[in-house]
């Protein structure tokens, strides 16, 4: 090993070259020779798997289809539901179906349609067009949305298929306590593990819809002109970052009482059910948002086409989408205006409610101003869009009515709620969808959709619901509860209920029409115009053969629709007078650009095709699905294998070490191959994932809290607390463990491998004794986590850092073996600052734990 | 505008025009009607949130074509472009000053009836145990002991009367529409509702938290009575049993041991588990309202008590012949 020491490595990584492009540069003409050439190379490093081979493909074009895909058949699965569901209401005191399958079907309806449906939705679609709007040739992390696809898809049919066995989950989509952790049978355990697992992929999801928009853009594509969906892609993506985790917390403490019975939600042993509404709908709340924003986001697309014009109102329309991000985190009580909390609380949550009422205000106003200063041909999208503000804007009046808590008072848990809550999905989600898919389907398929079925599909749609949802208000207001299997027919509700049924099916008619428009096969239809609506943004570049590489080459884009404002820019990304317009290595490349302006940063290579993903899902998938059958041996097998599939994966494919530093990305302009630190797209997606992270721990400790704020006894007298002593050397271990992953970064990247390895030695043991001593702190006082609420929640704190500290040391483990490997060498170094990064959260992680475990019940 | 015109004229020559659009408004009045609905509200709570729901029913509807009609005018009628100042005028004031004033207009009217919704209540205390899928009520009135009863709301109007809620096992939610609005009901906690009848009538209540397999067959019916015909109810109800308690429908309750779960007061029954029955048939339904109070429905009941809501605690006494189901059932008829 070398032996100077203060020797810094020369990193190499500063871009070389001309940038900006001038217009004599991008004038150039190219050998056609030359072209042809690079085509052939470019085509063969993003050529599909054939055959069965097919389904290891890892292209965002393949992964998004079959997320779409699959997300829509989940919706048809649960709009059969609703359908058996109105058969049974149609009429009073009815028994087509049972009270339990009508539970099952209910709660089934909402937890798919939500979690199986409106936001894998939203991600499926947008893997498949983010890069498309971004001219990027896929996204950062291919094999991270195959990982989320197969892990959606397993997850999805465990938890729908669990209505087969009449084992589905029966306590509501909202699963509160104490009727859901009492509840027998499977069911409960299949809501809470199985949606788990898929909002595990969901988050894996976001994180790399966050990272592609941050870090993939085309050069020059500042933020502030990037294409309103991706600003929604950002918005979406981090809400969906910060409000998941607050479930997931939820959800682990609700399986530890479901399994170990650790009283978290048990009134009897100090815990409180409140808890459990509060964590559920600081998620559910934003949740709507998270499914709103993107059909908002497909509009802001669909409505400057229309217009034909540049949308009036961009700065407006991004500051709204930010604010109704942010707002849409302090509302979540109005979901629980009617459990006795205090006037003054009720009266803000009103007042921040309505607040919501500006920033979407604000959106739909500026798409109307867009098509009073554009010249507006109506297209079938636009009478989706057209559909969609009928519906919404009735959805969202009433929204305004019950955000008033009086009047929720009234018509909370009644069918007014069930009209209103699908008046804004409807209007939110269903009808702006369909447009994007009116709108998009050329740029997907190449085809076009019948412009005939389509006016069918909306008008029966369109009418069927109204027909459906319309009636409801008032069967509400005559006092009909939300989730009854059953009514008698001296109240009023019959011919209401009859009505709503026989336009559930006019509805279903609708959606049958538009599914076979969808679906039929169109191989003798032409091809579709490369750019059918005039569009302006740059996925309408995308030539009419797929070739799978996205664009033939990377624009340098400095306009909002480059496509209307930028002359020439499509004839110059098809003749590969762009980035990146060869591939002479035969690798899958894309730009890497930097945050705020996209000045290009690294040319990066991502991966292709691979089976390894499928494993990891389908073991990880059973590490969350066997518990529910109390397996948990095989579970733990499960989970290993999983973990050792996403080594191998990673080793094998991330980080790799080129054969030359840099290379030319084009235009005179070279770019390094490999960078890391927080210029690297692989950095980011540790950031970001470790924020929703750290917001499910902050969830977590909000329950601690929660506890000692509302109830008088928390911690009981007389209660055992942990031993502090214990805890502080778990905490300076753990605290060593960190310093020691840091060191080794540090060492490694002046040069001192041998110190580094040392450290790395070092840090997993010095982690595994804090593990063990954070454990003893609390097991040998005797902490009794089934007697009462306090004890458990100490319990739950060091399991859930324990399990992260856990996790840090395979990371520690990892790099340890990258350095003895030769996988990470003082100038490629990745990993080392990667792991160090999520070990910055881990100490956070431990020291709050430490200090609210120890030092906490002291000081109260 | 020839159309309007030829319209009124119509009417004007055409009576019948005028009598049927009579008759639709009131059929329309009448649909809205109900005995669980909030329409025809018969409590002080219900008339306040009736009258806010019509003035935000009109400004919802005016603000809905208005929102909608813009956007049809710009898509359908005026298709070519309108100045660049007037677009970013509808933004500012369609998206900010509109909602700005609407919404600060109703939070001012619809909060400031938040303190008489929930003003302290000046007469009778009921309190109210959600179980499961029946109602537990105990009655205290100002002057005298309390008194236990079940599935039945009784209220007199002229005063404000104050609910304690409390749950057994699982949340639930306490609602009768026509008085006011809901209230949960938690587990290991109380919650305080109060209501103001203002006129006498028998209205319809339910549970309005999802609380399991028969949460549907979870209501009530809330009885709404003159004070003083209200006094003399609960004196009725303080007393013990009225029926014979050596008569042969008698033996059949206790003999099959229903005292185990149901109280009869001044008998040996005590039970605590099930509803109290001392005064079962002058009560307006059976089984918390999934059945009318009469001696077939009781004999159907007891028979099996699963076929009328799926999951019951109680079990079923299908080995008793119809016989003695209907002496039982003719009996507990006499339970005043």
């Amino acid at each position: 090993m070398s032996k100077t020491r203060t020797h810094r490595i020369d990193r190499h990584t500063d871009p070389e070259g001309p940038y900006p492009p001038t217009e004599e540069m991008l004038a150039e003409p190219i050998d056609p020779e030359l072209r042809k050439a690079q085509g052939e190379r470019l085509k063969k490093a993003w050529a599909m798997p054939k055959g069965w081979r097919y389904i290891s493909a890892v292209n965002n074009s393949e992964v998004g289809k079959w997320y779409s895909l699959t997300a829509f058949g989940f919706m048809i699965l649960a709009g059969i539901m609703s359908l058996i569901m109105r058969v049974q209401l149609a009429v009073p005191e009815n028994d087509f179906v049972s009270a339990d399958l009508y539970n099952q079907l209910f709660t089934m309806h909402g937890s798919a349609m939500m979690f199986l449906f409106a936001v894998p939705m939203f991600e499926a679609i947008s893997i498949l067009l983010l890069p498309g709007f971004l001219g990027a040739r896929d996204m950062p992390f291919p094999r991270l949305s195959a990982y989320g696809y197969w892990a959606f898809l397993i997850g999805g049919i465990f938890v729908m298929g669990s209505i087969l066995f009449g084992a589905a989950p029966d306590s509501g989509w909202f699963m509160y306590p104490p009727l859901a952790t009492q509840s027998e049978g499977i069911g409960s355990d299949v809501w809470l593990l199985g949606l788990s697992f898929i909002e595990v992929a969901s988050i894996a999801a976001a994180v790399e819809l966050i990272v592609g928009t941050l870090k993939c853009r085309p050069p020059g594509m500042r933020v502030n002109v990037m294409p309103l969906y991706a600003w929604y892609v950002l918005v979406v993506g981090g809400m969906i970052l910060f409000a998941f985790p607050p479930l997931i917390a939820g959800d682990f403490l609700f399986e530890m009482e479901r399994s170990f019975d650790w009283p978290f939600f048990d009134p009897t042993r100090g815990g409180d059910p409140m808890l459990w509404q509060h964590l559920f709908w600081i998620f559910g709340h934003p949740e709507v948002y998270i499914i709103f924003l993107p059909s908002i986001a497909i509009a802001a697309m669909v409505v400057p086409t229309a217009a034909q014009r540049p949308i009036v109102g961009y700065s407006w329309i991004v500051l709204s989408a930010v604010g109704t991000g942010f707002l849409s985190f302090g509302l979540w009580v109005h979901h629980m205006f009617t459990t006795g909390l205090p006037a003054l609380s009720l009266g803000f949550f009103s007042a921040a409610s309505e607040a919501v009422v500006i920033p979407t205000g604000i959106q739909l106003f500026a798409f109307v101003a867009t098509l009073m200063v554009g010249r507006v041909k109506m297209s079938l999208p636009m009478l989706w869009i057209a559909g969609a503000l009928a519906i919404f804007t009735a959805g969202g009046l009433t929204g305004v009515m019950i955000a008033i808590a009086p009047f929720d008072w009234q018509v909370h848990d009644s069918y007014f709620i069930v009209a209103h809550l699908h008046y804004t999905l409807f209007g939110g989600m269903v009808f702006p969808l369909i447009a994007g898919i009116y709108y998009f389907y050329p740029f997907m398929t190449k085809k076009t959709m019948s412009v005939r079925l389509g006016r069918w599909a909306f008008w029966l749609l369109f009418t069927g619901f109204n027909i459906t949802f319309l009636p409801m208000h008032l069967t509400g207001l005559k006092g009909m509860p939300r989730r009854v299997f059953t009514y008698p027919g001296d109240v009023g509700w019959d011919w209401l209920n009859m009505i709503s049924t026989i336009g559930a099916f006019i509805a279903a008619a609708g959606f049958a029409v538009f599914a076979y428009d969808l679906l039929r096969p169109k191989g003798r239809q032409p091809k579709a115009p490369r750019n059918p609506w005039n569009g302006g943004t740059l996925e309408w570049s995308a030539e009419t053969t797929d070739h799978g590489w996205g664009s033939r080459s990377i624009p340098y884009v400095t306009t909002r629709y480059p496509l209307w404002q930028q002359k020439g820019i499509v004839e110059r990304m098809d003749e590969g007078r762009y980035y990146l317009p060869d591939a002479e290595e035969g690798l899958r490349e894309t730009l890497v650009t930097s945050v705020i302006d996209a000045k290009p940063l690294q040319v990066m290579r991502v991966t292709g095709p691979a089976w390894v993903t499928l494993w990891a899902a389908a073991f990880t998938g059973g590490a969350f699905i066997l518990p529910t059958f109390h397996i948990y041996v095989p579970a733990i097998i499960s989970g290993v294998l999983a973990i050792l599939c996403i080594c191998y994966w990673l080793w094998t494919s991330t980080a790799i070490i080129p054969e030359k530093t840099k290379k030319d990305a084009g235009l005179g302009l070279k770019l390094p191959i490999y960078i890391s630190g927080p210029g690297a797209a692989g950095w980011w997606g540790v950031f970001i994932t470790m924020l929703g992270d750290a917001t499910a721990f902050a969830s977590l400790i909000f329950g601690v809290f929660f506890y000692w704020t509302a109830s008088p006894d928390f911690p009981p007298e007389g209660s055992i607390h942990a031993n502090w002593i214990v805890m502080a050397a778990a905490a300076a271990l753990l605290t060593a463990s960190w310093g020691a992953m840091l060191g080794s970064r540090q060492l490694n990247m002046n040069g001192r491998g041998d110190l580094a390895t040392a450290c790395l030695v070092a840090a997993p043991l010095l982690a595994l004794a804090g593990i063990g001593a954070m454990i003893l702190s609390v097991w040998l006082p005797g902490l009794e986590p089934t007697s009462h609420v306090y004890p458990a929640v100490m319990w739950g704190l060091v399991v859930w850092t324990s399990a992260h500290v856990g996790a840090g040391v395979i990371m520690q483990l990892y790099c340890l073996a990258a350095v003895i490997f030769g996988k990470v060498t003082p100038r490629y170094d990745a990993p080392l600052w990667n792991v160090t990064l999520f070990w910055h959260f881990v100490i956070l992680t431990v020291l709050v734990t430490a200090a609210v475990v120890a030092a906490l019940p002291r000081v109260l | 505008m020839p159309h309007r015109r030829e319209g009124i004229e119509i009417f004007a020559r055409k009576p019948t025009a005028v009598v049927a659009g009579a008759v639709f408004a009131a059929f329309g009045l009448s649909a809205c009607e109900g005995p669980q609905s909030a329409f025809g509200a018969t409590g002080a709570d219900a008339i306040q949130l009736e009258t806010l729901f019509i003035v935000m029913l009109v400004g919802a509807a005016i603000l809905w074509v208005a929102v909608n009609g813009l956007f049809f005018y710009v898509t359908r009628v005026h298709t070519t472009s309108i100045s660049r100042r007037l677009a970013n005028g509808v933004i500012i004031g369609g998206g900010i000053g509109l909602p700005l004033v609407v919404v600060t207009a109703l939070l001012v009217y619809g909060l400031s009836i938040m303190p008489d919704q929930r003003a302290e209540g000046d007469g009778l205390v009921v309190k109210v145990t959600g179980e499961k899928w029946w109602w537990r009520t105990e009655y205290q009135p100002l002057a005298g002991a309390p008194v236990v009863s079940a599935n039945e709301i009784r209220l007199p109007t002229g005063s404000r009367t104050t609910f304690e809620l409390t749950s057994e096992r699982v949340i639930h939610s306490f609602w009768i529409p026509k008085l006011g609005g809901k209230m949960d009901m938690f587990p290991g906690r109380t919650t305080v509702l109060t209501l103001e009848p203002v006129t006498p009538g028998i209205y319809r209540g339910q549970c309005a938290e999802f609380c399991g397999e028969s949460h549907a067959l979870m209501a009530f019916k809330a009885v709404v009575m003159e004070p003083d015909a209200f006094d003399a109810w609960l004196e009725a109800e303080a007393a013990p049993i009225q029926a014979d308690p050596q008569a042969p429908g008698a033996e059949i309750f206790f003999g099959e041991g229903c005292g185990a779960c149901h109280a009869l007061r001044g008998t040996q029954a005590n039970g605590a588990v099930g509803p109290d029955l001392t005064h079962l048939a002058t009560r307006e339904s059976l089984a918390a309202a999934a059945l009318p109070m009469n001696r077939e429905a009781l004999a159907k009941w007891v028979r099996n008590p699963e076929t009328y809501k799926p999951g019951v605690k109680m079990p079923a006494y299908d080995h008793l012949s119809d016989e003695e189901l209907d002496t039982l059932a003719g009996w507990l008829m006499e339970l005043k």
